[in-house]
């Protein structure tokens, strides 16, 4: 049976079809459902990690004790948990390990642009490129019998228009593998120095072989056309060459990306006129070719930033501009924002006038730095508005300047790597103030569970992890619980953080506006016109359902409008009324 | 390479454009093409601008297009129609959705939405225009513009002659599949 799947479906149907049984991971952006369209098989164990180290160890733990295991992330994710991924290339594996990485290119939701292959080289651990959703579900089946034969962990690389574009895949049967004997091994699983120096020479051993195996392996392979061009390529680029250069061009379609065939490469540019790469950000194959002496063509034609796509190919090989409509008006820009009644939109309202510095997080609240509310100096990474903040912090108080910081992060993301930032903050007698954007869900990446909602993955209850006592436990003695929809509590909890020189940590509560489990607002907000003197106030919350009309009168869209009553509560004139 | 159709949805988040996919990548991958589709769409979960490309033939290579590359375009909101315009071949045809929906930069007074899309628009390429809005509501359901939409769009590409009822009477929830229906009719008469 053929179904539509996206790349991500596609990963968990090749996870259920070649029998794995354990999959761990963080949300994140293009890389979330693979483990959500993992969850609903019963005969695989899933679950959402705090972050990508721990899920990334829990696979690798569960393929040492002999299971077939996942681990995945976005390209990002791969930082947190590249410390586990380095010292796994050592040990190797015993059931088969699969580490997969949902790049970015063009950054629809990302804070860079990273080209996570490099990666596969850096750790020396062996890499698949899938070029639609059909070779996503393959490549598993794939990556699982290289890590078993070669005894190694095996990375499967997506990307964004890999993740999520969905072409017809064929599926097929569960394979039921029972688990590999487990045997005590400390000269393998044990990288105590002595030990490790072993294991780095059988990792280069290894590496030789996986090489032989990549020069005959059909996931590298050659597509004969006209021999003027050869173009070598991988992933969604080998799609967007194919389609702008059809059969004008033959093509060395490369599956696996490191070690990459050398001879086959060799042979392949040897019988073309031309060599051309044409690969997604970095010149990662190019600079392998030109090491092999090869003369190619690449980044001169192809450009390193950003998204490819078939006109980009195109205008690169046959240097043309695409014929389009030119119309003489220019649309207005739409910019994400957070949604009509998002809880963080009031803290962030109560932020925005403060003398004071904000360190921002990943996640929706990440919004909070655009106009109108303009209320945060930086976004670097998961967790480190935390630590950023207690940088900024020691800086003003070690120079003398009196300056107050305050540092928001999510409940997902407090736990994700917030945690360990905290404690710095207590240990080291810091006065920073953190608040907890508490909303219940991990909501960027659509509403995921984390250790503060009470559910695991699979949807089963479990204990819901105390922010209060957390942060007290760290020795934070002055935490305050705000419900993020009164502004009068948040403003007093943030004026008292700005009188204070104790550290403090502020845990602002309310439901997602889009979270169906949690009882939200039923109202509806109305600007009475004859009482509204324009002054816009309220629109400088910057709330989707809130606008001037034709008339230049402020009104509110009762579609999108929920009666969070943050407009009313901000209004001075009392124009606003909200019914329930 | 040439019998490959490229076809684009474009709105604002929270309009429907994922579900009217849906269907019509169903009813393509039913009748036998080979299908590829890319949703691409920003950070925010409400109110962003999302777009979807939907690309079948023979055999579909990339599942994205470049600009002047598509056959119809389906615009659910006006701006968004504007945005997209360069994508869409010289001799594509545009089914626009009357209605406006001001972004932030609009809403707080930074942006002015602009006036006369739908007559720019029109003068430039073949376009179907009427008020899904207007039509769904006298359907009983603003959700289901989205559906009228399709059915102009099903309509523009000639495909009218697959199995859509049943594709639709799957993807909806079974009480609304009556007004579905109702609205790619409705849909398929406001393009003819």
């Amino acid at each position: 049976m053929r179904e539509l799947l996206t790349g991500n479906e596609a990963v968990a149907r090749g996870a259920y079809e070649y029998g794995i049984t354990v999959a761990a991971a963080y949300p994140g952006t293009p890389s979330t459902e693979i483990l959500e369209n993992i969850a609903p098989y019963d005969e695989i164990y899933a679950e959402w990690s705090p972050n990508e180290k721990v899920a990334l160890e829990v696979a690798l733990g569960a393929a040492f004790a002999g299971a077939r295991s996942l681990a995945a992330m976005k390209h990002v994710g791969l930082n947190v948990a590249a410390d586990p991924m380095f010292t796994s290339a050592y040990t190797g594996v015993n059931g088969a390990f699969i580490i997969v990485t949902a790049d970015d290119p063009g950054m629809h939701s990302s804070q860079d642009e990273q080209d996570n292959r490099y990666y596969a080289k850096f750790a020396k651990i062996p890499m698949l490129e899938p070029s639609d959703s059909q070779e996503c579900k393959e490549f598993v089946g794939e990556a699982v019998s290289i890590s078993e034969e070669f005894d190694t962990p095996v990375i499967l690389r997506l990307t964004t228009r890999i993740s999520h574009s969905k072409s017809l895949v064929e599926l097929g049967t569960r394979e039921n593998v029972s688990m590999r004997p487990y045997r005590r091994n400390a000269h393998k699983y044990v990288t105590t120095p002595g030990n490790a120096r072993v294991l780095r020479v059988r990792l280069e051993e290894r590496l030789k072989k996986l090489k032989e195996y990549s020069e005959k392996s059909p996931l590298n392979h050659i597509e004969w056309g006209d021999k003027m061009i050869g173009i070598i390529t991988s992933g969604i680029a080998y799609q967007y060459a194919r389609e702008v250069m059809g059969d004008s061009a033959s093509y060395l379609k490369l599956g696996m990306t490191y070690p990459l065939p050398d001879e086959l490469i060799k042979e392949f540019a040897s019988q073309v006129e031309e060599v051309y790469v044409v690969e997604e950000l970095e010149p990662y194959l190019e600079e392998h070719l030109k090491a092999l002496g090869i003369k190619c063509h690449g980044k001169d034609l192809i450009p390193i930033v950003g998204e490819l796509n078939p006109e980009i190919v195109a205008r690169g090989f046959l240097g043309k501009e695409p014929e389009t409509i030119k119309v003489s008006i220019k649309p207005a820009a739409r910019p994400p924002l957070m949604c009509p009644g998002c809880p963080h939109r009031g803290v962030f309202f109560a932020l925005s006038g403060k003398d004071a510095v904000i360190t921002g997080d990943i996640g929706c609240y990440t919004l909070g730095s655009q106009e109108p509310l303009s209320a945060m100096d930086t976004t670097i990474c998961m967790g480190a508005s935390v630590s950023n903040g207690h940088g900024f912090q020691k800086a003003f108080e070690k120079n003398g300047i009196n300056k107050k910081v305050f540092s928001v992060i999510g409940d997902s993301t407090f736990f994700h790597s917030g945690m360990t930032g905290l404690l710095d903050i207590a240990y080291n007698k810091g006065n920073s103030t953190l608040i907890i954007l508490d909303n219940r869900i991990t909501a960027m990446t659509g509403q995921q569970e984390n250790p503060g909602t009470g559910y695991t993955l699979k949807g089963e209850p479990t204990f819901q992890a105390d922010l209060a006592k957390i942060c007290n436990a760290m020795g934070i003695e002055r935490v305050r619980e705000v419900n993020s929809l009164d502004l009068e509590q948040v403003e007093a909890a943030i004026d008292e953080a700005m009188n204070t020189t104790d550290p403090m940590v502020i845990i602002a509560k309310a439901p997602c506006a889009l979270l169906k489990r949690e009882k939200q607002p039923e109202g509806k907000s109305r600007i009475d016109v004859d009482i509204c003197q324009q002054c816009g106030l309220c629109l400088q919350l910057g709330c989707p359902a809130i606008y001037r009309d034709e008339n230049d009168n402020i009104i509110i869209d009762e579609y999108q409008c929920n009666g969070c009553t943050l407009c009313q509560q901000v209004c001075e004139f009392d124009a606003i009324e909200t019914t329930m | 390479m040439s019998s490959t159709k490229s076809i684009l949805l474009v709105g604002v988040g929270g309009q429907g454009t994922i579900l009217a996919s849906r269907v019509l990548t169903k009813g393509l991958v039913a009748a036998g093409y080979d299908v590829k589709m890319s949703e691409i769409h920003g950070m925010s979960q409400r109110g962003g601008s999302v777009s979807t490309q939907i690309r079948f033939g023979e055999k579909v290579y990339s599942p994205i297009i470049g600009r002047g590359t598509a056959d119809a375009i389906v615009a659910f909101e006006q701006m968004e129609g504007l945005r997209y315009i360069d994508f869409l071949k010289v001799d594509g045809m545009m089914v626009i959705n009357d209605y406006r929906q001001p972004s932030l930069p609009v809403m707080i007074g930074d942006a002015e939405y602009p006036d006369g899309i739908i007559d720019e628009l029109s003068s430039k390429v073949k376009t179907v225009v009427f008020d899904a809005a207007d039509v769904a509501n006298s359907i009983g359901n603003l959700k289901v513009q989205n559906i009228v939409l399709l059915g102009a769009l099903i309509k523009v590409i000639g495909l009218e002659n697959l199995e859509w009822e049943a594709i639709i009477s799957l993807e909806v929830p079974p009480k609304f599949k009556d007004m579905n229906i109702e609205a790619y009719h409705k849909g398929l008469e406001l393009a003819s």
